[in-house]
This record gives structure tokens, sequence and C-alpha cells, in this order.
């Protein structure tokens, strides 16, 4: 993935409208981010600010009802739906709040799924998997299905199924959001150490102050807009 | 088969569930094979061998016999290629139980008109020295053990021999086999001669004729000459083929291919409906995880694939299977005890089961493979 001026991420004048019944919604205005790769960018804001809608159309999982988003120089809201999906198996992580593991699967199984997507073979697939759970500490735990591992080794499972691939971009939506401090710090700490030590391009939807004081910066959206500063 | 191991454990999900699911497929389809090997059974005599084979019968039944002396007559039409006759024998081996036909036939005769029943030339040769010498077909050979030498005692409650005494004592020359999968190898055929002269009453009398036609495309034109043949006189005749008496006699009991299709008809509409249920309530559990795979990059059409991929997977186990075991136990031969002698399952009804089992596969997996192709993805995320 290649960019202009460092710029990895470059969401111009986008506007997101949902259509409920009769009712319009807008839920982004006019919205304009650029992330320079590798920054570890917080996404701070009220309930039904439009956090999670605007990192869906970083992440490709919509598409903006105006603007453009551009991720690595590629205009991402022009692409098929079908493009869109290899696109994003190529370069986008997520990290969900829930963790949204397969519950039929084991860790190892779960981390291996973006994979299936690849050409790798049975065993370099194997080589990904272990490397992944390696960088998240889980190895010990490959085996294990979600049912029986605490919130914070399946979102560090979670995390592993994003990291597998190596994508340039990780998108977090609330990765602490269902964790106890001590559980969440350690999440921090890797999603951290995987933007200091790994390069990573992070872009973390958060509620939380404490997990935003890890980035290494925050933005604030109040109603479907961005500021610098939380609005009081 | 990268995706196998997510589709196999997906199935795994609902155990019980799913269990079951296979466990109707499974029932429906060897129900599939009884019924096709019952059909098979009832319809299925007609031989090609047959097709340029006439029988001939008393007009007024079956039951009513006819003089042996029109053999002759029927002989010389220049249409008929060869004549012979069989006579209803109805004897009972041990137990009425033990059902198989037996027969008396002249034998050179009516191994010329059914090439279809194999006689080694030695068994052949035995048994037109042996007066008293039967042939038996295979499967009623292994069934109660006969082998050649064995004296076998049938008792028959029509026929008397002069004596008065009913049972009769035939010597096993010769065991024959099908000419194909067909052919019935369930009766005794022993000779006419033997039985005419020994038995009490109606000498002189056959059940029966069955007449080869030289020119097949002239048999109903033959046919109308032999019954204008024997016209106004005490035995007057009734010439079919011998499909249309096989189809006949079907008839007597319904038609079979009608209510089988019926029956099989109503079982796999209940069956797609159950598991059309089954796959559309693990797509409805599954939206958010399914929204989870099309995050990491499943296209719709890969996501439409896994959703069939599934039902074609149960469709596969539990249809397999039970085309197996329908073909594993029809295969120990016809239950009803030699009622249905030709009960066997044909391979093109199994042929035609493979692909009923891919078919139910794809028909109860496309509706909920094309909902979640089309489910979008933030809102199924939304559903985690």
């Amino acid at each position: 993935m290649s960019s202009t001026n460092n710029i990895l991420v470059d969401v111009d004048g986008v506007e997101k409208v949902f259509h409920r019944g009769s009712e319009d919604i807008h839920v982004l205005r006019d919205l304009h981010l650029k992330v320079p790769a590798g920054e570890f960018l917080a996404l701070m804001g009220p309930s039904g600010s439009g956090k999670s809608t605007l990192l869906n159309l970083i992440g490709g999982l919509d598409r903006p009802t105006n603007g453009t988003v551009t991720i690595g120089g590629e205009r991402t809201d022009q692409l098929t739906d079908a493009r869109l999906a290899a696109w994003r198996a190529r370069h986008i992580g997520f990290v969900f709040q829930l963790y949204n593991l397969m519950p039929v699967l084991t860790a190892e199984r779960n981390v291996e799924l973006p994979l299936l997507l690849t050409h790798l073979s049975r065993a370099e697939r194997k080589r990904h998997v272990e490397t992944a759970l390696a960088v998240v500490g889980l190895s010990h735990r490959a085996r294990h299905f979600p049912r029986t591992l605490s919130g914070g080794e399946q979102q560090r499972v979670g995390i592993a199924r994003a990291i597998v691939t190596d994508p340039t971009l990780l998108l977090c939506d609330e990765p602490t959001g269902d964790l106890d401090r001590k559980a969440g710090d350690e999440i921090l700490d890797l999603l951290h150490g995987l933007n200091r030590e790994h390069g990573k391009t992070i872009i973390m939807v958060t509620h939380d102050p404490h997990a935003s004081a890890r980035a290494s910066r925050t933005v604030y959206l109040n109603k479907g807009q961005l500021t610098n500063a939380p609005v009081q | 088969m990268r995706f196998l191991h997510l589709i196999w454990c997906n199935l795994k999900r609902k155990k019980l569930r799913t269990s079951l699911t296979i466990l109707s497929i499974l029932v429906a389809f060897i129900l599939y094979g009884y019924l096709s090997a019952i059909r098979a059974a009832l319809v299925g005599g007609i031989s090609l061998e047959g097709a340029n084979r006439l029988m001939v019968r008393h007009k007024v039944s079956l039951i009513l016999s006819l003089p042996q002396r029109y053999q002759e007559r029927m002989l010389r039409n220049p249409g008929v290629a060869l004549a012979t006759h069989q006579t209803w024998f109805g004897g009972i081996y041990q137990d009425p139980k033990n059902f198989f036909m037996q027969t008396p036939v002249v034998p050179e005769e009516f191994l010329d008109m059914f090439p279809e029943f194999l006689l080694p030339p030695d068994q052949k040769a035995a048994w037109l020295k042996t007066r008293t010498g039967a042939i038996v077909g295979r499967k009623t050979a292994e069934r109660y053990h006969f082998k050649i030498g064995d004296k076998i005692p049938i008792q028959s409650p029509i026929w008397a021999k002069s004596d008065g005494n009913h049972t009769w004592e035939f010597d096993v020359v010769g065991i024959f086999d099908g000419k194909n999968k067909n052919t019935d190898t369930t009766s005794l055929f022993f000779r006419y001669d033997y039985f005419d002269e020994a038995r009490q009453m109606n000498k002189g009398q056959v059940g029966w004729y069955t007449i080869r036609v030289r020119d097949p495309e002239k048999a109903a034109l033959l046919a109308r000459q032999i019954d204008d043949e024997f016209q106004n006189s005490s035995a007057e005749t009734k010439t079919e083929t011998e499909a249309a008496v096989a189809q006949g006699f079907a008839k007597q009991i319904g038609d079979i291919v009608l209510i089988t299709a019926s029956i099989l008809g109503a079982v796999f509409f209940t069956i797609l409906l159950v598991t059309g249920n089954t796959m559309s309530q693990a797509v409805r559990e599954r939206t958010g995880e399914l929204g989870v795979l099309k995050a990491i990059g499943f296209t719709n059409l890969q996501v439409l694939g896994l959703v069939l991929a599934e039902s074609c997977l149960i469709s596969l186990l539990g249809g397999g299977l039970g085309l197996a075991l329908a073909w594993a136990l029809i295969a120990k031969g016809d239950p009803t005890g030699n009622l249905l002698p030709l009960f066997h399952f044909p391979a093109s009804d199994l042929r035609l089961g493979l692909i009923g089992v891919v078919v139910l596969g794809v028909f109860t997996g496309i509706f909920p493979a094309v909902q979640a192709m089309r489910l979008r993805v933030a809102d199924a995320l939304r559903r985690m």
C-alpha cells in the first residue's frame, strides 16, 4: 500500500446519510480526516456521534453518501463489492469490541480465517498463525475454544486474527470496551507495541479517555463533524 | 477444501438439530430406495427378451386351462416361430410361507423360448434324461440350500397324482441363473410329460402358451389371428404381449408408478421444508458471524458458497447414508419371502437418488445462502 506524502487514510468531504422511513439521518457531514502512516489515532465522541460509521467507511464496510475515501492512494469508495472484500482481506485488520470470534473454532482456527482467503499452503498458514499468536502472547492457548478463554484472551485472539495477514491499517472499535481495567491495559499495551514496534497504523474508536491517552493523537466526533478538542 | 473445516464446525454447532435433520433425510432416502425396489419388482419384469413373445391364455380367465393340442395349430401359423406351454402348479415346500413358483414345462422348448434363463449344458442334458428332474433358480436354491442331486418334496393343493397323493417329488438336476439382474431366478421348473402322466385330472390341458413371433412388428396382427383361430371353440383364447400381461397384473394392484411418485413427492416436499427451515435458522443465528467473515474479506459469493456447501453436506450425509443403507438392506433380498422375486434397487434409480441428494442440498440452501450473500456487513455486525 503506497501513499502520497505519507498520508495513509484520506477522508475527504465525506457525508453519510441513513434513511429511516421518510426521515433522512445525517450521521456524518462534510468530514475531513487525514491519518499519516504509522499513526495511532484515537477517535472519541458521545454515543451516536458517528464514530463506528466513520470506522466502517474507512474499513470499506460501508460507502459514503458523498465525498471520497482514499486509503493508501486507492479510492475505496469506488471499488465493487468483490474488489472491496479482497482489498479488506489484504489491507485491513478489524478488532471488535465484543471480539466477534467464531465460537465453533479454536483460537488458532479463528486466527487462520483471513488466511483461508490467501494462496498460502496449510503449513504456511500454520506458521503465520503461530507467529500472530506469539505476538499477542497466546501460543499456549492456541487449541482453546473462545468459551474457555477470558475476555482479555479472546480480545488477544481477535487482535491476532487482525494482524495475521500483516495489514497496514488496524481498525479497532472500542477494543477495551468490554474488558476490566487490567485486561484493557494489556490490550492497549499490545496495540501500542504493534504501532511502535511493528509500524502498524491504528485507528481506535473509544469512549475511554484512559485508552485515548495511549494514542499519539485524538480527534473528537460530534454531530457528524470532527474537532480537535472534546465538545463540552 | 480449505473451507471444509469451517463448514464442518458450523454443522456441529447444533448437534441435535443437525443430527435430526440428517436422520430425516436418511429415512426419506431409505424409503425412496424401498419404493424404487417395490416398483421395480412390480413393473420391472418386462424384459427386452419378452418383446417378441406373446402370451395366450383362456379368454375368460388365466385359471381356466387350454387344450395341449392348440400348440400344433398355433405352430401352423407362419408368424409363429416357437410355441410352448406352462401350467400353474401352486405347490408348497414344507410351509405355505415358503412361496416360490413351480411350473411344468417342456424342457427344450422352454429353454429355447426363455434364453434369459441360463442353464449349463450338462445340467440341461441331465434334465432331458431325468423324467422327475427339475431345475431351480439360483435365488431359491440358495435360500433353501437346494443342490444338484437333492430330492424335493412339494405338496400341491391343486394337483393330486393318480394314486391320490398330493406330494410330488422332484430331483434337482440343475440350477439356473439369470442373464440380467432383473431376471427372476426364484422359480422351479419341472417336466410336463411327468406331470401330465402322473396327475389325476385335466390330462392334456395346459395353463397358458407362450409364442415367439417371427416379426415383432406384426405381433398385434398375429395375436388377432390366434384368437380368431380358436374363436367359437370350447376354450377361446386371449393373446397379449408379455409386457401387456405384466402391466395388466401390476394395474390390478394400482398405478404403481403414480402411487410411488405421490408418496415420494410428499416425503421430499416435507424434507425440503425441514431442511430448508434448519438452514434458514442456522443462517439467522449466525448473521453476526457472517458479517465478521465479510469484514475480514470473504466475498458475497464465498459466503453464498459456504452456506450452500453446508446444506449440500447435510443432504449428502443424510441422503448418501440413506441410499447406501437402502442399497445394503435391499441387497439382502425380498423381504416378503419371494412374493416380489424381482425386488432390487435399480442402478438407474440409485443414480437418480444421488442427483436428488444434490438437488435437495441446493434447493434447501439456496434461499438462506442468497439471504447471507445479501447481508450488509455493517448491519450484520450490529447483530453480534
